[in-house]
This record gives C-alpha cells, structure tokens and sequence, in this order.
C-alpha cells in the first residue's frame, strides 16, 4: 500500500498550524488589553493545544481539553466578566513604572523559556524499550478504575467542596432586595 | 537516514511548552487585573499539561498514566477556576474593583 503522495508534508503542515495556534492564543490571551479578548485568546489556545494532544496519540485528551477549557472554563470566566467589569486601567500610574516593569517582566520570562528550552534541546530523548499498555481509551479506562481508583475518588469528592465552596462564597455579601 | 517526521520530534512540544509556560510568567507579572492574572494561570496549567503529555508520549512505558495524570489536572483545574471567579466575584461586591492596586487593605 503505498501512503498519499506529500502525506508527510500535509500532517507537518497541519502539525504546524496547532503549533502556530496554540502560541498565537497564548499571545493574545497574556497581552491584550480587554480581558475579553484574552479570554477569547485562551479559546484559541486551548484549541490548539487539543490538536497538539492528538498528535501525541491522544484523542482521548484533545476531546476532553475542548470540553472542558473552551466548553466549562472560558464560559465562566466571559460570566465573571460580564459580572464584574474588569477592563485593563487605562494609564493610572506613570509610563516609566510600567516601563520597568514590563521590561522585568519580560527579562524574568525570557530566562525562563531560554533555559527550559537549552534543557529541553541539550537532551537525547530516546523512546523507551518496551511499552506496557497501548494508551488507548480502554486502557486509560481500566487504569481509572484499578490503579487510580482512589484518586478518581478524590478529584471528585474535591470537585464537589470547590462547588459547594464557590456557592458559598459567591453568596456573602450580597445585598438582600 | 531519513529525517524525523516534525509530530514525532520531542524537543518542539518542549519548545512550545516552554513558551507557554514564559507567555504565562510574563502576563503574571504583567497584568493588573484578578482576572487577567488568572487566565494567564489558565497559561501556565496549560504548559504543564503538554510537558505531561510529551513526556508521556516519548519516554513513558505505560502510554495511559500520562494522560490520566493530565486529565486530573484539568478536573483541578475547573475546580481552582470555580473557587477563584467566586472569591473574585466576592471581592468585586466589596471594593467595587477587580484592580490589584486598589486591594491594598493590608498594605500596612
């Protein structure tokens, strides 16, 4: 059987694109002034990010990083906004502060990429000798629930006292009509 | 030798972890609001999660462990979200404000 003709090129080029998407988003989530906009900036880098997961053979996980950051997450944050208004402050403190602060900002993110990028590409990853499980849905599935049982437990049991707790906390200090 | 496909390549989902992980530090640093510091946390979790993932993808021997590890972050993830929005919606009730600089209550 021989493969599509520039198949390879096509799937780097799609490959790309996620890459190309996920680093756009997060742009626009961290450096725009309407807090809209940087939520709509994290949509789109969550979207990327779910192609990036399908290429490290997790469909599983893409699916669940679209549900849960663009269906749950970004939601609530456009209601907290809608609630509370939380535009940028236009120019409440003198340009030379923000200056230097912007410059330290991008000083200390700068160091952090650069050795985190030397490290990552100083090494030789090679892939491991033999592979226990398949890493597919039932796989992940059976490990759910016999090795992580417990733990499935417990992100549910904290899943429901974050509930309880945002209502309540949420609740305090509204005026009664 | 042929050369290595660009998806199976370990040191680019490295690269754009680290990236990630950088935007989300410099909008922390930068932001000036309760909710644009969150999301660039959202940024942050987000890294980690593909540092997981490529990790799990190239060197773990068992393929599954990786990916339960990262769908527990994203189940704490929602859970932080939750509790943070409520606590700011809170504090938005009582200084009318969202703004870093003018919750300074303890600033002695």
């Amino acid at each position: 059987m021989t493969p599509f003709p520039a198949s390879s090129m096509i799937v780097g080029a799609i490959f790309l694109l996620c890459v190309a998407t996920t680093v756009a988003g997060a742009l626009i989530a961290a450096l725009t002034a309407r807090i809209i906009r940087s939520v709509c900036g994290l949509a789109i880098c969550c979207i990327g990010l779910a192609g990036l997961f399908y290429f490290l053979h997790s469909p599983f996980l893409a699916l669940m990083e679209i549900l849960i950051y663009v269906g749950a997450v970004c939601v609530t944050i456009v209601f907290a906004v809608m609630l509370a208004e939380p535009d940028e402050p236009v120019r409440d403190e003198n340009p030379r502060s923000a200056l230097l602060w912007g410059s330290l900002a991008l000083v200390v993110s700068a160091a952090i990429f650069w050795g985190l990028w030397r490290l990552g590409a100083a090494q030789d990853w090679t892939a491991p000798a033999s592979r226990v499980s398949d890493g597919s849905i039932s796989a992940i599935g059976r490990s759910l629930l016999t090795t992580y049982s417990m733990a499935f437990e417990l992100i549910s049991l904290a899943l429901v006292v974050a509930i309880i707790g945002a209502l309540a906390i949420a609740r305090t200090g509204r005026t009664k009509p | 030798m042929t050369p290595v496909p660009l998806p199976e390549r370990p040191d680019l989902y490295f690269t754009v972890a680290a990236l990630l992980l950088a935007i989300g530090v410099f909008g922390l640093l930068r932001r000036r609001t309760l909710i644009g510091m969150l999301i660039s946390g959202e940024l942050i979790f987000s890294a980690a999660s593909l540092n997981l993932m490529a990790f799990n993808r190239f060197r773990a021997p068992d393929p599954a462990v990786g990916q339960i590890f990262v769908l527990f972050i994203m189940g704490l993830a929602a859970a932080e979200i939750a509790i943070a929005l409520s606590i700011i919606i809170a504090v938005y009730r009582n200084y009318r404000s969202v703004k870093t600089r003018e919750l300074s209550e303890l600033n002695g």
